[in-house]
């Protein structure tokens, strides 16, 4: 996409955003509530129109309709925010519906067996607990099997170990070659699952890196502490860590307690970043 | 051709899954099935004087009632439900899978068709135990029966969901399609006999199909001798049918064109 832009009244909500997302991969659209994540993926999924820009995704505007439109979506899965639809349906009868739309059907014991949704196939959605619904969300999304995966903020509402189990389930997909679009807040997310970030603050997307890199983070200062002879704790900033831990070591003699060499967080960066626009 | 295959093979995929869902929302299937019910025996038992020759009230107004089953369980139901189905998220979730929009119609006429069909047995079957309601026996009678009420269905159903993106929420729909349903019944011949209304209130109720679908009701239901007491001194079969129609084409073309898939 190029040069997206749109705006609600007065309020510009995205504003020239260029990125290019490859086959195969996951690209992680990070930033705070309010920066543009939401409208910049409806715009991808085709739920809303843009004022300015061009977009492409799998080589159609996904402003098209019609009989292109539908195809279109026949390859596309998209995970939305919140919903709290077919609460009367079970697990099964969801998907065994929603497979019957596609031209290219995965599956439903599939389906079920992947999301680690087995135990829960009779079970109607009402009864689901949060990560359960979720889980149910993507597999109703995978039931086409899609090229393309759109993943708005999944994992908001879990317990850390449903968490866990969501990304095993994403890095599945993407051994699959599924190419997946995921925004999230949670900067461990990002990290664990995404080849590359973008960082979206005040509709404007402030760089685009691998986690690793993200922000300089590769060159940045490196904090290291420790407890000298009178137990007193130490720190010391520096941009050559391994020089100053060689003259540490030969300082002391045998173990130096408590040391510890801190490269800055992902969150670290990130805050940093999105600080510098507020 | 094959894409009309596909839309009506997904369509009746629709109308199970709606008539599964429908059955499971215990309030839903109450209200709109047992309310007219209450209705007809209040009614029914209130006013059985004669208004003709061997015809009273109350299978005047079980002939009423059957027609505004039609628009309870088409029109208001769907009004009311489309609206919620908007903000619950279930047509978003559709409208990024790629249903056609014309299976989302079918699959909603095939679940109104059957909440409708249960309405009416219901009726007729109350009507004709404790309200002398006289089941036809002639053929001609019962065909006239059948295209009114599949007619009515569709038409009823049409404009259930084209009126849909006029309610902003969920919550809004029912204050504000219910009392159009309740006024359409006092003005056409379901709660009051319809020659009896004055002129403008008549020629307003002309105007939409409620009225239509009552007099075909009568037309099936009472005596052929009590069409002289209709205003039109008959039962106007023809135009009941071209008017239905009309309305049809009429709010089928409006939904296709104003169908709101998201909250705005």
């Amino acid at each position: 996409m190029r040069g997206l832009r749109k705006s609600y009244g007065d309020i510009i909500a995205v504003d020239s955003i260029d990125f290019e997302v490859e086959s195969g991969e996951i690209f992680a659209l990070l930033g705070p509530n309010g920066a543009g994540k939401t409208t910049t993926v409806e715009i991808l999924e085709g739920y809303r129109k843009r004022d300015s820009g061009q977009v492409s995704v799998l080589g159609h505007d996904p402003a098209i309709s019609g009989l292109d439109g539908m195809n279109w979506r026949d390859r596309v899965g998209m995970v939305l925010q919140d919903s709290s639809d077919g609460l009367d349906l079970s697990v099964e009868e969801t998907l065994a519906h929603l497979s019957g739309y596609y031209s290219k059907p995965r599956d439903v014991d599939e389906l079920v067996e992947a999301v680690g949704l087995s135990e829960k196939r009779k079970v109607r959605v009402h009864n689901l607990s949060g990560g359960q619904r979720r889980r149910l969300d993507v597999a109703s999304s995978l039931a086409g099997s899609p090229d393309l995966l759109f993943l708005d903020e999944p994992t908001t509402g879990f317990d850390p170990k449903a968490r866990r189990t969501f990304w095993e389930l994403i890095q599945s997909l993407r051994t699959g070659g599924t190419t997946i679009l995921l925004t999230t807040h949670y900067l461990d997310e990002a990290e664990a699952l995404a080849d590359r970030v973008g960082v979206i603050a005040r509709g404007k997307l402030i760089e685009i890196a691998p986690p690793s890199t993200l922000g300089g983070r590769e060159y940045a200062k490196a904090t290291v502490s420790w407890r000298d002879e009178s137990g007193e704790l130490q720190v010391e900033s520096t941009d050559e860590p391994s020089e100053f831990l060689r003259g540490l070591l030969a300082r002391y003699e045998g173990e130096v307690s408590a040391l510890s060499v801190k490269r800055p967080t992902l969150e670290d960066i990130y805050l940093k970043m999105i600080g510098e626009r507020t | 051709m094959k894409g009309f295959t596909r839309t009506s093979r997904i369509g009746f995929s629709r109308g199970a899954l709606e008539i599964k869902q429908f059955n499971r929302q215990r309030e839903a299937v109450v209200f709109t099935i047992l309310f007219p019910l209450i209705l007809l025996f209040i009614f029914g038992s209130v006013f059985r004087n004669e208004i003709a020759p061997s015809v009273t009230f109350s299978q005047y107004f079980v002939a009423g009632m059957i027609a505004s089953g039609l628009v309870n369980s088409g029109f208001q139901y769907l009004a009311i439900s489309i609206p919620m189905e908007r903000d619950n998220g279930t047509l978003k979730r559709l409208r990024g899978t790629p249903m056609p929009l014309g299976s989302y119609f079918i699959g909603k006429s095939v679940q109104v068709l059957y909440s409708m069909s249960l309405q009416v047995l219901l009726l007729l079957g109350c009507g004709a135990l404790f309200f002398d309601l006289q089941l036809p026996t002639e053929a001609d009678k019962w065909l006239t029966f059948t295209w009114i009420i599949l007619l009515g269905t569709l038409c009823a159903t049409i404009l259930g969901i084209a009126f849909s993106s006029v309610p902003k929420s969920g919550r809004s729909a029912s204050a504000v399609v219910s009392p159009i349903v309740i006024i359409l019944q006092f003005f056409s011949g379901v709660f009051f006999i319809f020659s009896q209304l004055p002129d403008w209130m008549q020629q307003f109720a002309a105007i939409f199909p409620l009225k239509w679908m009552t007099q075909g009701m009568r037309a099936v239901f009472l005596p052929d001798s009590f069409a002289t007491q209709e205003v039109a001194g008959s039962y106007e079969l023809g135009r009941i049918a071209l008017i239905l129609t009309a309305w049809s084409v009429a709010g089928l073309l409006l939904a296709m064109k104003t169908f709101k898939w998201m909250r705005r």
